[in-house]
């Protein structure tokens, strides 16, 4: 379904992704681990096109989507949800939903959609009229996966959803993106956090300096001798 | 229960409106100056909201916002005067000025509009003041704007016969010429209050605050954050042109003077002051920035004679004194402004420990 052939991305003339070349199957659930500054947010970065690439091709569905506008990429099914969450503060919650929906003019579909993903986060339909910027920061994680399913997307990105939250808010957020995985949807996660994205996805690519140094089944990575001594801490 | 419901919002529009009406000429009773003082009033409140469709909804600080209610001034001015010989009317001043305003405005917006924040709020300075420096020599080798000298003699507003200036007598009623500027800037004021309330709540404007809030997630969400952020840009500096071709016409005189960096920066405090983004309290901060200020020239003078029998500091810089100095207080007791959008003042409540 997604297809990244050869993307390389610099920040002047620092590589931060060389040349990498990875897939992802419609209806899969894929990590991308690393450590800090391995690449991995760059390259998601340069796939949602919110930075340019310097070089690589990317394929959606067969089309080539590595020259479209940026917010075009939702259009084309796509829905990034950007690290440190990146909703909007001062809107309410349902009102950051409704943005999510942004692209589509048809309300009444619109009004199922936040439905769905109220009974995903019931959390959030407490929460409806408050502002975004109030809640908590798993909440914040919540309705940034929210607003990007109100898109009706074929494939979420996950930029770090981990990132900065309490364990027991991490389980649960992993436990909305299972459970979004399982009704259909193809998900690329990138994560620090390895152990929980590797447990929860089909396959996993190992980012190193900017190239992608293993990969293979999540269930075989997770077993992996390097992979357990230099990301699962054993 | 439902009939008081319906009753209330009826009831205080009536009010508003009656105190509308009744305002120039209660102000007429402390002399014509009054008026005159009130219709920059509305006129700033005016300029206000077209900066806050800008600043306040796209979340673009524009420090530079003057230059376009000079063009809408100097269109006026060249159209309508004996400079040129040209006296055209205002259904075709007033638009023509507006679009060249919205015409700078995406001029300056394109090359512009990938910078954020500070570096948005220095090129915008920088382009308010080539605006201004270009009025002051286009007078050589060909004189279009006469330089510093200004622009004299230009002509009031009218509709048909109907004139702006001087006294005209309407149903016994004696309007002088800033009562009759007055109605007609409420009016218009009037007007961009509905635009910018019919914004707010729009695709549009909720596109605008979008990327106001995180222009990556903007972006993320489907918005083409170039091209609204020219929509805003292009919108606010109508509103500023037409202000401009107001004033102008309201004057009969422009000059380069009128439009420097304090006046771009006069015109940023009232929506700061006022309350960001909330329109009431943008209207609030104008009025209060132009009434204020000659309050203190009026009252500050005679005070000092009275209690020193001199005067010790003059009214002109004490204004700027208290100017600061209220400013300061503002943002230190009232972060969001005089009368901030509930939202904001929501905000700003629960964030505080």
């Amino acid at each position: 379904m997604l297809e990244v052939t050869g993307l390389h991305v610099a920040y002047g003339g620092i590589q931060a992704v060389r040349s990498i070349t990875f897939h992802v199957n419609q209806g899969e659930t894929v990590a991308l681990i690393g450590a800090n500054g391995a690449g991995k947010s760059s390259t998601l970065k340069a796939i949602a096109r919110v930075i340019d690439a310097v070089g690589g091709d990317v394929h959606f569905c067969g089309e080539k989507i590595s020259r479209i506008a940026p917010h075009d990429i939702i259009r084309k099914g796509i829905a990034l949800v950007p690290e440190g969450r990146g909703v909007f503060p001062r809107l309410s919650v349902l009102e950051n939903l409704e943005m999510g929906a942004y692209i589509r003019n048809a309300t009444v579909e619109a009004k199922k959609d936040l439905k769905m993903v109220f009974d995903y986060f019931p959390r959030l339909k407490e929460r409806e009229d408050q502002l975004a910027g109030t809640l908590s920061g798993g909440e914040q994680q919540m309705l940034a996966i929210g607003r990007a399913l109100m898109s009706r997307p074929k494939m979420l990105l996950l930029d770090e959803p981990s990132m900065g939250l309490a364990p027991i808010m991490v389980q649960k957020i992993f436990e909305v993106v299972r459970a979004v995985a399982a009704d259909g949807m193809t998900i690329l996660l990138i994560e620090q956090n390895a152990r929980l994205a590797l447990q929860c996805s089909q396959r996993g690519y190992v980012m190193e300096s900017g190239e992608i140094s293993l990969h293979g089944d999540s269930a075989q990575l997770l077993d992996d001798p390097k992979v357990r001594a230099a990301y699962l801490g054993e | 229960m439902k009939n008081g419901q319906f009753f209330r919002p009826t009831v205080s529009i009536g009010l508003l409106a009656t105190v509308l009406v009744a305002l120039p000429f209660v102000a007429a009773l402390g002399g014509q100056a009054w008026v005159r003082i009130l219709d920059f009033a509305i006129l700033y409140a005016f300029l206000a909201l077209g900066l806050n469709i800008v600043v306040g909804l796209a979340g673009l600080l524009d420090l530079g916002y003057i230059a376009f209610y000079a063009v809408g001034a100097y269109t006026w001015a060249l159209l309508a005067s004996p400079h040129f010989g040209l006296h055209w009317p205002i259904w075709a001043i007033l638009p023509l000025g507006a679009g060249l305003a919205c015409f700078a405005g995406v001029l300056l917006g394109s090359p512009t509009l990938k910078l954020r924040g500070d570096y948005l709020a220095i090129v915008t300075l920088g382009f308010g003041e080539i605006v201004r420096i270009f009025m002051n020599n286009l007078n050589a080798p060909i004189n279009i704007t006469n330089g510093p000298q200004g622009i004299t003699l230009i002509d009031p507003v009218s509709f048909g016969a109907f004139k702006f200036s001087g006294t005209t007598q309407i149903f016994g009623l004696s309007l002088s010429g800033p009562q009759k500027y007055y109605f007609l800037l409420v009016a218009l004021a009037i007007l961009v209050i509905i635009v910018n309330l019919r914004l707010q709540n729009s695709r549009i404007g909720r596109a605008w605050q979008a990327i106001r809030e995180d222009e990556i997630a903007a972006k993320a969400v489907g918005i083409n954050t170039r091209n609204l952020k020219l929509l805003a840009f292009a919108m606010g500096a109508s509103f500023g042109g037409i202000a401009g071709g107001i004033f102008s016409a309201m004057q009969g005189f422009v000059s380069p003077e009128s439009f420097s960096l304090i006046e771009s920066i006069m015109i940023l405090a009232m929506v700061v002051l006022g309350g960001m983004g909330h329109i009431p309290g943008v209207i609030l901060g104008a009025v209060l920035l132009t009434v204020l200020p000659e309050v203190l020239r009026y009252g500050v003078g005679p005070l000092q004679m009275a209690l020193f029998g001199k005067m010790l500091v003059d009214p002109e810089s004490l204004r700027m004194l208290v100017f600061g100095l209220a400013l300061v207080l503002v943002m230190r007791f009232k972060p969001a402004g005089l009368w901030p959008s509930p939202e904001r003042k929501r905000e700003l409540q629960e964030a505080a420990p």
